[in-house]
């Protein structure tokens, strides 16, 4: 092997002084032209659709209320733009709020329990279960909450409605059928699990070894290891996977559009039927029949749907930098 | 590939007036051959699969497409000319009737309906299958004015069903449909006074329970106690259903008691020979007045002879009893009686190339 290797050795140096300086030759230069263009990529799809966006809700953002009035079925008589849209983003963040409420503690603990808590053996499964979540298509989840959790949340809500009625959110009538943001929310929860657990779980894998074992050695509990050195680590990681989640229930269409009963209205009431709407599920309710003018109305709402989402990444972005600085990660 | 070869060749030898050695097994005179694109109602859907199926067995080198894209949206490119055939929930109002025989040219447009189907009115009260109403009292249920099932109203004309004092929710359509809209067309025109709303495929009352889609709206109404939604008969399940007031009596739903009221009802008058749109009569007696009617468009000239003779071919398999025996077990359709197919038929066999 090595008699075989010595022969070209000399050439190697005199290529390697040619082009002292610069580390990039042969496929490497290909292959960052490669990553360069797939980053672009990207650039360039995100602003098609921004600009496809733009373009065809413009007819709709410009045209008077009469207009629209008369052209897009479920647009309320003389309202502006802003208020035909402002029910829907309130009941897309409404949902998705929820749903990330319901989720985060929940996928903290599974994260936590399989990075700090379960026998090696358990944490394997466990983490190729999660991640089965995620796979499950939405159209599933839809029909499972209207098929299996609908009923069985029920008398939950009942419950609430009962005894927590006085709070805003279990207020109003409870709807028999269940098919209500509640529900919707559950399984909004359900279906961000996945995300929100494996990033956490992976963040706090990362934590230092030294910090756990410094935590333990000054006599801390399993517990106040996890709160004083795994958790804080963790700040921004947890943050950001909850961002992720965030991301996919807001834009999340098939499982509401089965699930919710809809209306337009801005309320807090989860229980009652007939209160909210999110634009993802608006957009493929009335998609099929609309035409003309109603089509870029429908495209206005997905553009502010867009705007959300991005706001949101954007937000979680900054949270995620500003906190950096105070994990304990450098 | 043997078999392939002869198909392809089968093929190539049915150009459409082509004269042709016989005996080559199919069973037709004319043998056709090529794509059909149409669209529209999304009600017909399930007939349409019934009758692309039959037609495509018939003639295997045809391909018939319908892409239900809704009433309005069929109706549209049927006037745009982009759907050489289309379905819809209603009929061409008279602007839209200009327009399609403007694009259709010469011949003018062909209209008629070929999917009748009953819609039920069905609740989920339990230990109740059947309740008599009158229109007067569906129409306040469904306005939101009648609250309770053992409101005065329903108790009058059901003196012998036992009713809970269970709370009355109403399941309707979230998404824009035929159903919804041929169901307001008959309360509003059976009981003007109490549905106020003028017509439309979008549910006009606020704060109601909804689902997506037919399948939507049953098994919404399935999950819930005290539920009460209108939905394709064929469709309802296990769902209790209204036998509805005519004059004095009540009539349970039934395909041939919906397809009679078409056949009771005068033909719109001041429309082309081709045109048959009906004003529907609620109020024959022994018929059962909540039914959904889809019409069928077509040109009756076509630039494009083998576009002319696969819309021919197909709705005349539509009219034949074949098709409508299909649309019948598929979907729960009722089938056209055969005065009503004897009317149609010469428009549709009037169909050419020119």
């Amino acid at each position: 092997m090595t008699t075989t290797d010595s022969p070209p050795a000399p050439v190697a140096p005199v290529r390697r002084r040619r082009s002292s300086g610069d580390t990039e030759r042969g496929f490497s230069r290909t292959f960052r032209w490669i990553t360069t263009g797939a980053g672009a990529l990207i650039l360039a799809t995100l602003a098609a659709v921004a600009l496809f966006l733009i373009m065809r809700a413009w007819p709709a953002m410009t045209a008077s209320e009469a207009e629209l009035a008369a052209a897009v079925p479920r647009y309320p008589d003389d309202t502006s733009f802003i208020a035909y849209v402002g029910p829907l983003v309130f009941g897309t963040l409404l949902a998705a709020v929820l749903a990330l409420l319901l989720a985060t503690p929940v996928a903290m603990g599974i994260a936590l329990f399989i990075s700090h808590y379960a026998p090696r053996r358990l944490a394997q499964i466990l983490g190729y279960l999660v991640d089965l979540l995620a796979a499950i298509p939405s159209v599933v989840y839809g029909l499972w909450g209207v098929a299996v959790l609908a009923p069985m949340l029920s008398p939950v809500w009942l419950w609430l409605n009962e005894w927590f009625g006085w709070f805003p959110l279990f207020a109003g009538d409870v709807s028999p059928t269940a098919r209500t943001l509640a529900t919707v929310a559950v399984v909004l929860a359900v279906m961000i699990l996945p995300i929100i657990t494996a990033v956490s779980r992976e963040v706090f894998l990362q934590t230092p070894k030294l910090h756990e074992e410094a935590a333990l050695a000054l006599g801390a509990t399993r517990w106040e290891m996890v709160r004083t050195a795994v958790l804080p680590f963790g700040r921004s990681g947890v943050i950001s996977a909850a961002m992720l989640g965030l991301g996919r229930a807001l834009g999340e269409t098939m499982a509401v559009l089965m699930i919710l009963s809809p209306g337009f209205l801005y309320s807090f009431k989860i229980l009652q039927a007939a209160q909210q709407q999110t634009i993802a599920a608006y957009i493929a309710l009335d998609f099929p029949e609309a035409s003309g003018l109603a089509v870029n109305a429908l495209i206005a709402t997905g553009l502010a749907l867009f705007v959300i989402t991005l706001a949101v990444n954007m937000a979680a972005r900054a949270i995620v930098a500003r906190r950096k600085e105070f994990s304990g990660a450098n | 590939m043997v078999g392939a070869l002869a198909l392809s060749l089968a093929a190539c030898g049915s150009d459409p007036g082509a004269a042709e050695p016989a005996g080559e097994g199919s069973e037709s005179a004319v043998d056709l051959s090529g794509e059909l694109n149409g669209g529209g109602s999304s009600a017909q859907e399930s007939a349409m699969e019934a009758w692309r199926a039959g037609f495509q067995s018939q003639y295997p080198d045809v391909t018939v497409n319908y892409d239900p894209v809704g009433s309005g949206g069929g109706r549209e490119s049927f006037i745009s000319g982009a759907f050489p055939f289309a379905g819809s929930d209603a009929a061409l109002d008279d602007e839209e009737l200009a327009a399609a025989e403007a694009q259709c040219g010469e011949g003018g447009v062909i209209e008629y309906p070929a999917y009748i189907s009953p819609v039920a009115v069905a609740f989920n009260l339990e230990g109740v299958d059947t309740l008599n109403m009158t229109p007067e009292t569906i129409a306040g249920i469904f306005a939101g004015e009648i609250t309770a099932w053992d409101d005065e109203a329903i108790a009058a004309d059901n003196p012998d069903a036992e009713l809970p004092s269970t709370d009355i929710t109403v399941v309707h359509r979230s998404d824009d449909s035929g159903t919804t809209e041929n169901f307001q067309e008959y309360l509003y025109t059976v009981v003007p006074d109490v549905w106020t709303w003028e017509p439309e495929g979008i549910w006009p009352v606020e704060g109601q329970e909804s689902a997506q889609g037919t399948s939507g709206v049953v098994s919404a109404a399935q999950a819930g106690e005290g539920t009460i939604t209108y939905a394709d008969a064929s469709q309802i399940g296990e769902l209790g259903t209204v036998a509805v007031g005519v004059g004095d009596e009540f009539v349970p739903y039934s395909p041939e008691a919906a397809a009679a009221v078409v056949e009771g009802s005068p033909r719109v008058e001041g429309t082309s020979d081709h045109v048959f749109v009906y004003d529907l009569k609620r109020d024959i007696a022994g018929t059962y007045p909540v039914v959904l009617v889809s019409y069928q468009l077509a040109c009756a000239t076509y630039e494009d002879a083998a576009i002319a003779d696969l819309v021919k071919g197909f709705y005349s398999y539509i009219l034949s009893d074949e098709g409508q025996a299909a649309a019948a077990d598929s979907a729960g359709s009722a089938p056209l009686s055969a005065d009503l197919r004897d009317q149609f038929l010469p428009s549709v066999e009037a169909i050419t190339a020119g």
